[in-house]
């Protein structure tokens, strides 16, 4: 597939963006900064980052509890994002969502969810007013292998490709639900092969291969833009976190851990790029010093943000 | 104006809503050709075909969620589940995600949403299919419950609700939909929040929801032979609730009944109870009285559902009893 230089650009800065912001939560989270719970996305950049390069803004995504690296992918506000985080009146949700529950509706986005399993339905609402408006648009649905689990996911798939609905299922498969690892949840090996159920095609992709995920939702999503209904990709990748931080992860082994971060998507994607020369070594430099600069900027914005007032406590229950 | 029931003045809502706005759909389990489960949708497939009258798989969950979805997107979605009991398969869709989808993302977004349920007992489908179960949702902010009990209140309360930019929980009887009543052929609508005084009286405030409302109306007459004189009070909404209009009629009457089918124990009347007093306690000349349902499931056979569905003469005893 040959993708334009500038796209390839782009999908690499987006994974270091994606990188170094949750380096910093997790630094601040150790440091006690960070109230509530932070769900780190670190080791999955490429799958939101492949799938979003493949979207236009008025596509729509839903995303889950694990969901920095789908929003910034989707084109999110790094400041307003960490303000988000850090509980002020200046992020995204004006301090009420949190990590858990970032939108933008400008972008697409309908919400990072609490719930796991929760997005489907949401999902097949967005793509259903997609058709229903006849709009070129498409809708993502970012799922994890929990969710995979959820009836609330097998109805989604099951009604998207009933009424074949312009719907990409991405699953993002790293292995665990919480701390169950994915053979004691299901008897498949692959997520993908449920895709047969509802006669979808389903593949699975590497999940640390950027290009293989936005080769495969690329696909997809034209399949979905022509009006053949949905398609679900498995994306097989790993969270180098605990399901959140503070999680002592004592159902994994360190082994299987440095077998993955090996599989780091990151220079894997760099060495691809310096190699085609699309990249030179100073200019990768050049852009992580960049992104490096703007999470500091994010971080200083939240800082210097105010708490939102009490007085916002009982503002936008309804409309 | 015409003679109409309660559920053609429920379609004719729809109709006219689905007429004036094309992002106004419906969907739900056989709302099409069936024309759905108590016949609220018939004919609607018929005018606006397959496009806008969604005939979806047997799943509550992503009936709710893909309504909720398509809300957030932009268009104006009437899901009907074909009985408030199936809720609970859905239940995180409506309080997780439509209710609060606003308020988590900081007011970003409206949840234009109207989710069309009918419950109650009376046509003994036993205990998974009349419960009454409306205190489940006014406990949720971000949600508002809308419950009609004449044909006019239904027909303009569903016009609002549509246009309402909030997920709006609208409760039908199923006992009411054949209940005739004068209803305008034009649209109109009838402001969400906002109680109706169905009977004026001096003595006792009925305050009494849904089916409930005739059994008051009944009550009422049958205490006026005792020279009672009972004003009886429709919420119409219970979130939000028109506490004023309630709030004026206790301060009129000093005494204060309140009737619905639902459970009483935490049922709706706990909360209308305890608005009069905690705001009107000094006006209150005798304790309060709840009207509900016992603490059991609705029961399958004739006489005991019958015993189970609170009923005029329950009304007239507990009016009796402060009176």
């Amino acid at each position: 597939m040959a993708l334009s230089k500038k796209t390839l650009i782009h999908m690499y800065e987006t994974m270091n963006r994606i990188r170094l912001f949750e380096q910093k939560l997790q630094e601040f989270f150790a440091a006690g900064e960070i109230p509530g719970f932070v769900h780190l996305y670190l080791g999955e950049e490429a799958v939101a980052t492949g799938t979003c390069a493949a979207l236009t803004d008025t596509d729509m995504i839903t995303s889950t509890h694990r969901g920095h690296g789908h929003l910034l992918a989707k084109g999110g506000d790094l400041k307003l994002m960490m303000a988000e985080i850090f509980g002020r009146q200046t992020g995204y949700c004006k301090g009420k969502g949190g990590s858990m529950h970032i939108a933008d509706m400008h972008l697409g986005i309908l919400g990072a969810n609490g719930i796991v399993g929760g997005g489907g339905p949401l999902a097949v609402g967005a793509a259903l007013a997609a058709k229903y408006k006849k709009s070129d648009d498409v809708a993502v649905c970012f799922f994890g292998d929990g969710a995979s689990n959820q009836g609330t996911t097998q109805e989604a798939l099951n009604m998207a490709s009933a009424w074949k609905l312009p719907l990409v299922f991405v699953n993002e498969n790293n292995g665990y639900g919480i701390s169950c690892p994915q053979c004691k949840s299901m008897a498949v090996v692959d997520i993908a092969d449920r895709a047969a159920a509802y006669d979808m095609p389903g593949v699975v992709v590497d999940g640390n291969d950027v290009l293989a995920v936005h080769e495969a939702v690329t696909e997809a999503v034209k399949r979905a833009r022509k009006g053949q209904g949905p398609s679900l990709v498995e994306c097989k990748t790993y969270r180098w976190r605990g399901h959140f931080e503070g999680d002592a992860c004592t159902y994994r082994c360190t082994e299987e851990l440095e077998e993955w971060m090996a599989k780091d998507p990151l220079p894997r994607f760099e060495a691809k790029l310096l190699e085609s020369k699309t990249l030179t070594k100073k200019e990768a430099e050049n852009i992580k010093e960049r992104i490096v600069a703007d999470v500091e900027a994010a971080v200083a914005f939240a800082k210097e943000s105010p708490m939102p007032p009490v007085s916002a406590l009982m503002e936008d229950v309804y409309a | 104006m015409s003679e109409k029931t309660y559920l053609q003045a429920l379609n004719e809502a729809l109709r006219q809503e689905m007429e004036r706005d094309p992002n106004v759909f419906i969907l739900g389990e056989d709302v099409g050709q069936f024309g759905g489960c108590f016949g609220v949708t018939q004919g609607l497939f018929d005018t606006f075909g397959e496009e806008r009258v969604m005939d979806t798989p047997i799943t509550e969950s992503t009936i709710v969620g893909a309504a909720t979805g398509a809300a957030a997107a932009g268009l104006r979605p009437v899901a009907e589940l074909m009985f408030v009991d199936f809720i609970g398969v859905a239940m995180d869709q409506l309080f997780n995600q439509a209710a609060k989808m606003r308020y988590m993302f900081g007011g970003k977004t409206t949840v234009p949403m109207t989710l069309r349920m009918p419950q109650g007992a009376g046509i003994g489908a036993a205990a998974q299919h009349s419960q009454s179960l409306e205190s489940w949702f006014m406990n949720i902010p971000g949600l508002k419950v809308v419950i009609p009990s004449t044909p006019y209140d239904a027909k303009g309360l569903l016009i609002s609700a549509i246009r309402d930019d909030n997920p709006v929980v609208f409760l039908e009887h199923k006992l009411l939909y054949g209940m005739t009543g004068e209803v305008p052929d034009e649209s109109y609508t009838i402001e969400i929040g906002k109680a109706d005084v169905k009977r004026e009286g001096s003595d006792v405030t009925i305050v009494a929801t849904s089916q409930m409302v005739y059994s008051a109306l009944e009550a009422a007459e049958r205490l006026k032979a005792d020279g009672i004189e009972a004003e009886v009070v429709d919420p119409r909404c219970l979130q939000p609730l028109d506490k004023e209009t309630i709030l004026e009629s206790v301060k009129k009457t000093h005494a204060l009944v309140v009737a619905n089918e639902a459970v009483s124990f935490a049922g709706p009347g706990a909360e209308i109870v305890a608005l009069a007093a905690e705001e009107a306690l000094e006006y209150l000349d005798a304790p309060v009285k709840r009207v509900g349902a016992p603490f059991c499931p609705v029961p399958f056979s004739p006489p005991l559902e019958q015993a189970y569905i609170p009923n005029a003469d329950d009304i007239v005893a507990a009016v009796k009893s402060i009176r």
